[in-house]
């Protein structure tokens, strides 16, 4: 099959097959910050933004993206670099492969709410897990990329 | 009296008097903002091109034989490029436990074999050119099996008449109680006193049982690794592991060739936590590369992690405290017995740390004893998680202490502080089955437990909330605590290595085994190197866990990163500069005794004549010399972290639900050698401790199949799950640690459950002694009492 | 593997295919495709059919196949008729991402046991409609079985203004729910749901029978209640709890919705 998708603000002909999700095909295409870190929709690694909107890309059929607009890492390196150093300086960059998935939906958050409370924000990466950090710096930098108190 | 400044330009000064500028600061890890910004350095990202997908066909039985495997239709189908059964593969036992040799681990696993252990045990394996083609070939491959019955209950393993490995097949380098006909994998006996004289002529004794369950360690990235042939023939090894070096002998073993043909490189890896302390993928892609030249990779699936990996030990402990009225415990009787499951990689290991380190907790008891089992099931092989059984022990020994301290009438606090261990005092030694230890008495020359406990109390407001607050008629909340420890790498055992080159533009490559599993040990290995030569912390480049480039290392794992290897690196960093004093004291014509190197420049005394380390450098480089300076590091003892976890928690007494309000936590890990990368480190094991205790639970049914066998069914907590999280440290000095260094990485899961236990306790009066305590079995409790 | 995907044009053509292709598929928002290792032959996706929308008529707030779980969450239309009720059903399930993907329809459809949002809307008066079976009760819709393949086109919600609660437990947050229930009132009276039972949410008639004949509810009328519940009701036990404990529950978390309501 082939579709034509704008990933990261480039229209892109992308060439898969039905049963392929955008984790797998993206990767493919060299967008590598996407991956699976579990087979069930239940941890968030593989977030990216479908129209701004944070989404598993391990169950987005590819065939499904024609006409949307994707954004991985790669797209954001800015904002990324930003985020980046905000978790670096509470030390919660661990083993770093949430990270991308975590960088994605913050942007989403962001997207949809400039001004959330932390309940707000609780909610909106509950599905974002971390083995490694405990969660407890990652909202000081989320707090801190929002410009919350 | 030993003391702590902070100076408005961050030198510190730390216990023990030395000015510290690069050690003791939060430093962003080295890897960070390429790790955050999605570079691809994972496995998956550097497997080679046209690499073969291998993939394993796994048993759907959990003990049986096979009587016959027929791969030739999946031989047929286009793609599929060979496939292994049992038939195909060297026939030589060996251990997949990251330990160092002589392991005291059983040889029982084979590449593949006959005979299948566990659901999710290997059968076969396939190499094809793509995903599709594997899935299809392993569909095509026949099995018949001769099914047997599985032991299942931990319980009723030893002597049931399923005898799960044959004793002529397997061995073990060190005697560790093995009886394969009774499915008795190790036994552990140490003792120090006579405990039932002591029990007999104590005014108080409590006996209470308790359970731990199984848990996975859920790292985000899965088992893989890659493996080609180079250009001289030698197997390379890409690994998502923690063991670099221990891969290459096991491989070496397991497939007959030389450890030198074999290269093992780790590059970043998606954590850990004690699981990729067990070789497991690297078989399957060695074996295919091996066999057919070709570059080959394996991804594990989540289902295949849990049921093919290596989740804790689950054990049941009996606790007998034998104590006075006012508080003195004065023996302690532990029992134990732990599932090992199919294979005994760790079964030893986990159990003795299980007794010997909770036990000494308590050093001024005038008997101790631990004794116990391990027994093979036919469960997924447990493997090394976080704690490494000190968790499963330190739960069941705090969990009694508590029941002491209410038994008594006597606070938990001053019931730990009447009995604890302290700074200066002798660790317990214990006798071996028997036999009198006559190694030196172990003094513990670093212990805050007394500051941990009095600032946690604080944190958590203990006197204000102790024991409980009714929060209305369904709610109550209730604050318990516990004290934990950990050690420090494997005293006499655990050995790590350094090398440290100048460059020519006057930086510093550093060369280590360790291994980075995200915890960010490249970055603290750094810092003690950079403090070392006392140089900036941007003049060191590390470069880690390649066996062809970095010496050697046993790998990340018994918290021994920083202590072991990082005295390794100040030693070998302290060679470094005498190095360059020499080479500078040449080079402006003086002898060594008369230079001295501040960091930037190596200067005569009392002269205004100096040169630059950049300068010495490139003198040395074109043409005199080239720089190295090596050493090693092994730790002749293992100074524990200690660690006092408060909770506080709030119980649904109609639905028996528990929430973790806030957690308290007070470290004694010695100098904190990069104070953010520590406090993360115990946020994040605190809430891997939430999980083990409130929900995380391997279970399986009736025929042995893992029900929790992906992240939908089994739950790791959210950031909703945890409450608040509070850590601080203590100030504290290790002498023999590097810069006064011990260690964090296990510590830190250690207290949660029995703090946890207790605070359900005070809050709603009863108590759940098996794991985890789900609000199903703390409502039965509540209507039992009510009963 | 999936052979074949289509987006067809309009709901007919998507039903054709659906009968036409045996080993076909309609999907939502293919959560549970990607939790499924069945070969398909076709999958159906209506994403272009405009199914995604929460829209009010006179009598009704209808919701299209297509609306995401995030969309109905969000929702001040139906905030505004029936309270936090169906905010509150999502609100706990997995986490945003998810939520931006899974639909309503996806849910429905298959009549999952462990569903939160088919409980909350059981105790609405909610009609889906198919297109072949046309329209009916989802109280009825859970107990037929429909014959044939169908497609479920929106779901229409009677605008009533009601006062809800919807109350659920999990061991720890984003896991599936051990119990859920939904207790309302409106003009027509109570309506008490419960689900995953760990089947699918069934309504308890006695129950809200007896809430209806007392004229003034207190907490221990709202115990009877949650009584008369368990009893009505089966329930069954797996990994995640046992028979006994999900009675219980549902006795603590109908009392406490019908004390919500109340209030």
């Amino acid at each position: 099959m082939k579709a034509i998708v704008n990933i990261n603000n480039q229209d892109r002909e992308l060439i898969f097959e039905p049963h392929e999700y955008l984790l797998d095909v993206l990767r493919r295409y060299g967008f590598l910050s996407v991956r699976r870190g579990c087979d069930t929709t239940s941890c968030s690694v593989c977030t990216i933004l479908v129209d701004g909107k944070p989404v598993h890309s391990c169950s987005y059929l590819a065939a499904r993206a024609e006409g949307h607009k994707i954004t991985t890492v790669e797209g954001v390196e800015e904002e990324a670099r930003k985020i980046a150093k905000l978790l670096m300086d509470e030390g919660v960059d661990q083993c770093g492969y949430c990270s991308p998935g975590f960088v994605m939906t913050l942007i989403g958050l962001k997207n949809e709410n400039e001004n959330p409370s932390d309940e707000e924000i609780l909610d909106y990466f509950m599905g974002n897990l971390c083995r490694c950090s405990g969660y407890v710096g990652q909202l000081t930098a989320i707090k801190k990329y929002l410009g919350v108190k | 009296m030993l003391w702590v400044c902070w100076t408005a330009n961050c030198n510190k000064e730390i216990l023990g008097g030395e000015m510290m500028k690069v050690v003791n600061q939060s430093i962003p890890k080295v890897d960070g903002l390429g790790l955050v910004m999605g570079k691809p350095t994972y496995t998956e990202d550097i497997i080679p091109r046209n690499a073969l997908v291998v993939k394993v066909l796994r048993s759907p039985h959990a003990f049986a034989r096979i009587k016959s495997i027929d791969a030739s239709e999946a031989l047929k189908l286009p793609g599929v490029e060979c496939v292994f059964t049992y038939k195909d593969v060297p026939k030589v036992p060996f251990t997949r436990a990251g330990q160092a040799y002589p392991e005291p681990s059983m040889y029982d696993k084979f590449i593949l074999d006959e005979y299948v252990r566990h659901i999710g045990d290997d059968v076969a394996i396939v190499a094809a050119v793509d995903e599709v083609s594997a899935e299809k070939a392993l569909k095509l491959i026949k099995v018949e099996y001769e099914v047997f019955e599985p032991v299942l209950d931990f319980e009723k393993a030893e002597g049931h008449k399923s005898v799960i490995h044959s004793g002529d097949k397997i061995e073990c380098k060190v005697d560790v109680g093995l009886e394969a006909d009774k499915n008795i994998a190790a036994k552990v006996d140490i003792a120090m006193g006579d405990v039932d004289k002591v029990l007999d002529d104590c005014e108080v004794v409590i006996r209470r049982r308790y359970y731990t369950q199984a848990t996975h360690q859920t790292m985000l990235e899965s088992f893989r690794s890659a493996a080609y042939i180079d250009e001289r023939g030698r197997l390379v090894i890409i690994d998502s592991t923690q063991i670099p070096f221990h891969v290459r002998r096991f491989l070496a073993r397991a497939f007959q060739i030389p450890a030198n043909k074999i290269r093992v490189i780790k590059p970043r890896i998606g954590g850990g936590f004690g699981a990729k302390q067990t070789a497991n993928s690297e078989f399957y892609t060695a074996l295919v590369t091996l066999k057919t030249g070709k570059p080959s990779r394996i991804i594990y699936s989540t289902e295949e992690v849990f049921e093919a990996g290596s989740p804790r030990h689950a054990m049941r402990f009996d606790v007998t405290i034998g104590a006075d009225r006012n508080g003195r415990i004065r023996a302690i009787d532990l029992e134990g017995l732990s599932d090992t499951g199919a294979y005994g990689e760790h079964a030893y290991s986990v159990f003795l740390q299980a007794g010997m380190k909770s036990l000494n907790l308590y050093n001024k008891v005038e008997a101790a004893r631990f004794k116990g089992k391990v027994v093979y099931t036919n469960h997924t092989p447990s493997g090394a998680f976080r704690g490494y059984g000190a968790t499963q022990g330190i739960y069941a020994v705090e969990s009694a202490v508590n029941e002491l301290a209410h038994e008594l009438n006597i606070s938990p606090i001053d019931i730990r502080k009447m009995n604890m261990i302290r700074q200066g005092e002798a660790a317990i030694k214990f006798n071996f089955n028997g036999i009198k230890n006559t190694a030196p008495t172990e003094i513990v020359e670093s212990c805050a437990l007394d500051y941990c406990i009095d600032r946690g109390k604080e944190l958590i407001g203990w006197d204000e909330k102790y024991p409980r607050k009714v929060i209305d008629k369904n709610r109550v909340r209730g604050i318990g605590m516990a004290i934990g420890r950990q050690g420090s790498g494997i005293a006499n055992v655990d050995m790590g290595s350094a090398t440290i080159n100048l460059c020519d533009d006057g930086s510093f490559t550093l060369l280590v085994g360790a291994t980075d599993l995200g915890t960010g040990s490249d970055t603290i290995l750094s810092q003690i190197c950079a403090e070392g030569l006392g140089v900036s912390f941007d003049k060191i480049n590390i470069i880690s866990s390649d066996t062809d480039i970095t010496p050697f290392d046993g790998g990340a794992y018994a918290s021994s990163t920083t202590y072991v290897t990082g005295n390794a690196v100040k030693k070998a960093a302290e060679k470094m500069r005498r190095l360059i004093e020499e080479e500078g004291a040449r080079n402006l014509g003086t002898d060594v005794d008369k230079v001295e190197f501040d960091g930037k420049f190596i200067k005569v005394k009392g002269y205004d004549k100096a040169i630059s380390l950049e300068e010495l450098a490139i003198k040395l480089m074109y043409s005199q010399k080239q720089l190295v300076a090596s050493d090693s590091y092994v730790c002749h003892k293992s100074p524990p972290p200690y660690m006092a976890g408060f909770a506080e928690v709030e119980v649904d007494l109609e639905t028996g639900k528990v929430d973790v309000i806030n957690f308290a936590a007070v470290l004694d890990v010695g100098t904190v050698i990069n104070p953010n990368l520590a406090r993360t480190q115990a946020e994040g094991g605190i809430v891997q401790g939430i999980g083990m205790a409130l929900f995380e639970d391997v279970k399986i049914d009736s025929r042995g199949k893992m029900i929790t066998n992906n992240l939908m069914n089994y739950k790791i907590p959210t950031r909703k799950d945890i409450g608040n999280i509070i850590v601080e440290f203590a100030e504290s000095y290790e002498p023999t640690g590097p810069f006064g260094a011990k260690s964090i990485g296990e510590v830190v899961v250690n207290t949660c459950s029995p703090a946890i236990q207790d605070a359900i306790y005070n809050a709603a009066g009863i108590r759940v002694r098996d794991l985890p305590m789900t609000p199903e079995k703390i409502l039965r409790e509540l209507k039992s009492k009510t009963r | 593997m999936i052979n074949d995907y289509i987006r067809p044009k309009s709901i007919r053509e998507a039903y054709e295919f659906l009968t036409n292709r045996e080993n076909s598929q309609v999907i939502g928002g293919g959560a549970f495709l990607r939790l499924s290792s069945k070969d398909i032959d076709l999958i159906i996706d209506l994403c272009d059919l405009d199914l995604n929308f929460i829209k009010e008529t006179d009598t009704a707030v209808e919701i299209g196949a297509m609306t995401t779980f995030r969309e109905i969450e969000k929702s001040d239309i139906l905030k505004k008729y029936f309270g936090n009720l169906i905010s509150d059903s999502v609100k706990e399930i997995v986490g945003v991402q998810f939520k931006n993907y899974v639909t309503v329809g996806g849910s429905i459809y298959p009549k999952y046991g462990f569903s939160d949002l088919i409980t909350a809307l059981l105790a609405l008066e909610c009609k889906v409609v198919l297109y072949k079976s046309g329209e009916m009760r989802l109280e009825d819709y859970l107990k037929e079985k429909i014959d044939g393949k169908d497609i479920l086109i929106k779901i229409v919600l009677a605008k009533e203004s009601t006062l809800s609660s919807y109350k659920s437990l999990r061991k720890s947050n984003g896991d599936f729910s051990i119990l859920n229930v939904a207790v309302t009132k409106s003009k027509n009276g109570y309506k008490v749901a419960v689900g995953a039972r760990p089947e699918v949410a069934m309504l308890a008639y006695e129950a809200a029978e007896f809430l209806n004949s007392n004229s003034f509810v207190d907490e221990d009328i709202a115990l009877k209640a949650a009584e008369i519940c368990c009893e009505s009701l089966s329930f069954g036990s797996n990994y995640l709890a046992s028979s006994e404990y999900r009675k219980e529950l549902c006795r603590v978390l109908v009392k406490r919705a019908i004390m919500e309501v109340v209030k």
